[in-house]
């Protein structure tokens, strides 16, 4: 048939199963725009940033697994779609970016809004296009969409000039792709899952580090079934939190920088380490040289690149982490370790890593126990970046497989806000709440109006300290307390910010008032805004500094300023089995 | 070590800034890069000798394969190869010279592509340290320029090179499946 580029654009989404568009026009990208309304299946959400259609189009993936598109015109269109690429691309999310470009015969004449952004884009994202002619259209988005989902997912742009999209060809679209370089393994080899079931028999201290892949292959099932019939505690990077119950015997919860005491000790003393579709990244392994040096390492993955990256490992994997899973369940042979689950157990008697410290101020951990246990642990949680984040990792339990989205390997600030919209609109029947700072909040919080303006009832709890919370800890550690650049002098009112998005607005300012505000927020039939007035003196713990290993773990702050030891217990009695 | 890498690419726009931006982002050395046709149309082979110990021509190996273009990396510094580089220098050459440049050009069998009444142009082909020491010997006429194409290079026999794999250790190496 013969058609549009446009036309084509379109047509290639609905055969693609895009619902979703996260965007905003530009005279470049216009004939597209100017196409959509024959496409009414296709829903558009026009957003208030480039940075947040990436964003929204990341966490859609991230929640339910599917792709969506994040479309921006040429140039500043392009350009600020950049951080949400980048994101995308280092957690493993992904999404297809259409750009507007200038037209043909106006590329590399520096014309306006003209930006290279295949050049922009080509470290950021997994790979990505400049379409010169219409009937090459429906090739490349079938390639894009297929490349973006398989093997290792990551972000996919194509850029299409303004001329391409108005000019005529023939429409086909192809049965399938044809890249001879691209070719993801997916089936581990049996040889290496056996060596690794070998390992796992011979091995008296293992540990199984559950990384965002569980996630992504959805290998929940399989992970629990490993991790129960062999009887192997589980550490959840920041990125695999949700993928393992959170209330499981067998949880241990976060390592690393920020994590509990008791996972990166464990890590030290395991003699072998499992990774699960994690990538030793820097925060959790610190030092390297000094990271889990009794154990054999086993690390499963479907990108080949990212074994033996940072860590030595002794058996490699290559695949589906879902399929090297279940032949591995296969091979693995029914164990306990019961000394060693008691050593671990004595671990955490000995480092109270969630213990909070009683201030009798508003602090964001107390927000978020309260929050857990209001919600039950069944929230969709997605934070920002800073100490509320790791707070949220530590003291949020999750109950529910892929319940927590949070930008890891980039650390992008502001995701807060576009990744809740971007999760309520993938799962519009989920509780979402935004755990946010008050330093991201501000960056993307423009937002606010288009989740009123689409009753995307997404709930944000706003942890309000007036600083760049985790910077300013930096500072108070490593920097003698020289507090530079880091105070919000004068923040809006939050609650009048609220109110003029038209969305409810409520501020709390003692520990009394907290469950109280959580429960009308989530009685609120639309999005709500809790601001939690928080105390700014509390810092992360436990702490490893950069750099460092588990030697070097600062477990408590050493005697925080005007608060007495005596003062100090949980605030909530330790809860379950956890 | 050096390692002699040689990939089978797709002969597409962007390649080989995709490549170079891989190996630049990655802080992988190169120490020099080949690149032209192979006798399948749209594919181009590229000569690639990286500087570093085998992870990190593993790691190289491994970054290449994830971009969509390559097709296929073989690593030739374990298998019996031949490999070849051409080199045009731009000699000084006066009366008085001029043979004993033309000696040195019979010696080491290469060839004279231009003559001027002050210079030579001398044509050489061989391995890297052949080239290097024809440019030694010419050094003390004066060398006004230099130009290398960096070593190109191909198995002996039928076999088309080890072809490193995809994954790490034994992994099956072609799979198709989404
Ligand atoms: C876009 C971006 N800019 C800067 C940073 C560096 N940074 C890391 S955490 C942080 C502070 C975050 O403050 P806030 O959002 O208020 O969260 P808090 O740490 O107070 O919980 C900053 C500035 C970043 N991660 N991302």
């Amino acid at each position: 048939m013969r058609m549009t580029g446009a036309q084509m654009v379109c047509e290639s989404l609905l055969r693609e199963g895009v619902e979703v568009v996260f965007g905003i026009p530009g005279g470049a990208i216009l004939p597209l725009y100017q196409t959509m309304p024959q496409y009414p299946q296709i829903r558009h959400i026009l957003v208030r940033h480039e940075e947040s259609a990436a964003m929204a189009a990341d966490a859609y993936f991230r929640a339910s697994g599917k792709l969506s598109v994040a479309m921006a015109t040429s140039g500043p269109g392009a350009t600020n779609l950049v951080t949400g690429l980048a994101c995308a691309m280092m957690d493993s999310s992904a999404f297809v970016a259409i750009t507007g470009q200038v037209s043909r015969a106006a590329i590399g004449k520096d014309a306006f809004q003209e930006t290279d952004t295949t050049g922009v884009t080509l470290p950021v994202t997994k790979h990505n296009y400049l379409v010169m002619r219409a009937g090459d259209i429906p090739r490349v988005m079938m390639e894009a969409f297929y490349i973006a989902r398989t093997g290792r997912p990551g972000p996919v742009l194509v850029d299409i000039p303004k001329d391409v999209f108005i000019e005529q060809d023939e429409f086909e679209y192809p049965e399938s792709v044809d890249l001879p370089g691209y070719k993801p393994t997916l089936h581990g080899h049996p040889t290496q899952i056996r060596k690794a079931a070998r390992l796992i028999k011979e091995s008296q201290r293992p540990v199984i580090l559950a990384g965002h892949g569980v996630t992504l292959s959805q290998a929940f099932q399989e992970l629990k079934e490993l991790a129960e019939k062999a009887q192997i505690p589980v550490i959840t990077t920041l990125l695999g939190v949700s993928s393992f119950p959170g209330n499981h015997i067998l949880n241990l919860g976060m390592p690393g920088m920020h994590g509990v005491a008791w996972s990166s000790l464990a890590i030290d003393r395991a003699d072998l380490l499992i990774s699960l579709g994690a990538r030793f990244d820097d925060r959790v392994t610190g030092r390297v040289s000094a990271f889990a040096p009794r154990a054999k390492v086993v690390h499963v993955d479907v990108d080949p690149a990212v074994i033996g990256m940072n860590v030595k490992t002794h058996v490699p994997i290559v695949g589906d982490l879902r399929r090297v899973l279940r032949s591995l369940n296969r091979e693995v042979e029914a164990a306990t370790h019961t000394e060693w689950l008691a050593e671990i157990e004595q671990l955490r008697r000995d480092h109270p890593s969630l213990h909070i410290r009683d201030t009798g101020n508003l602090t964001q951990q107390y927000v978020i126990r309260k929050l857990w246990e209001l919600t039950e642990g069944k929230a969709l949680v997605v934070t920002g970046v800073g100490q509320h984040q790791m707070w949220a990792a530590q003291h949020y339990q999750f109950l529910n497989p892929n319940s927590f989205i949070t930008s890891g390997g980039l650390g992008a600030m502001g995701f807060e806000v576009p990744a809740a919209m971007g999760a309520k609109v993938a799962r519009p029947d989920a509780l979402v709440w935004s755990i946010a700072g008050d330093g991201g909040f501000q960056m993307t919080m423009a937002e606010l109006a288009t989740m009123a303006e689409h009753k995307l009832s997404v709930k944000f709890a706003l942890m309000d300290n007036r600083f760049l919370g985790m910077v300013r800890q930096w500072q108070d550690l490593f920097y003698k307390r020289a507090f530079y650049a880091t105070e919000y002098t004068r923040s809006p009112d939050f609650v009048k910010l609220a109110d003029a998005f038209g969305i409810l607005g409520l501020r709390v300012t003692e520990r009394s008032q907290v469950a109280e505000a959580i429960q009308e927020a989530m009685a609120y039939d639309g999005p709500a805004l809790v601001d939690f007035v928080v105390d700014p003196e509390e810092n992360v713990y436990p702490m490893i500094p950069p750099g460092e290993s588990t030697h070097e773990l600062i477990e408590a702050p050493k005697e925080a300023k005007g608060v007495p030891a005596t003062r100090r217990r949980d605030i909530l009695p330790p809860e379950g089995d956890f | 070590m050096k390692h002699t890498l040689v990939a089978l690419v797709q002969d597409k726009p962007g390649v080989l800034n995709r490549i170079a931006a891989m190996f630049r982002r990655r802080g992988f050395n190169i120490a020099s890069l080949a690149v032209g046709q192979s006798e399948q149309p749209g594919l181009s082979r590229m000569t690639f000798v990286v500087d570093g110990d085998s992870t990190i021509v593993e790691q190289v190996t491994k970054q290449m394969y994830k971009l969509i273009d390559v097709i296929r990396v073989s690593d030739l510094s374990t298998e019996e190869t031949v490999s070849r580089e051409l080199a045009l220098i731009k000699v000084r050459a006066t009366a008085q010279t001029r043979s004993e440049i033309m000696q040195l050009v019979d010696i080491f069998r290469a060839g004279i592509v231009d003559v001027s009444p002050d210079s030579l142009v001398i044509e050489v082909t061989g391995d890297e340290d052949k080239i290097t020491s024809l440019t030694k010997l010419l050094k003390p006429f004066g060398i006004r320029e230099l130009m290398r194409t960096g070593r190109v290079a191909m198995t002996r026999g039928g076999a088309g090179g080890q072809e490193r794999g995809r994954g790490n250790g034994a992994t099956p190496s072609k799979e198709t499946e989404a």
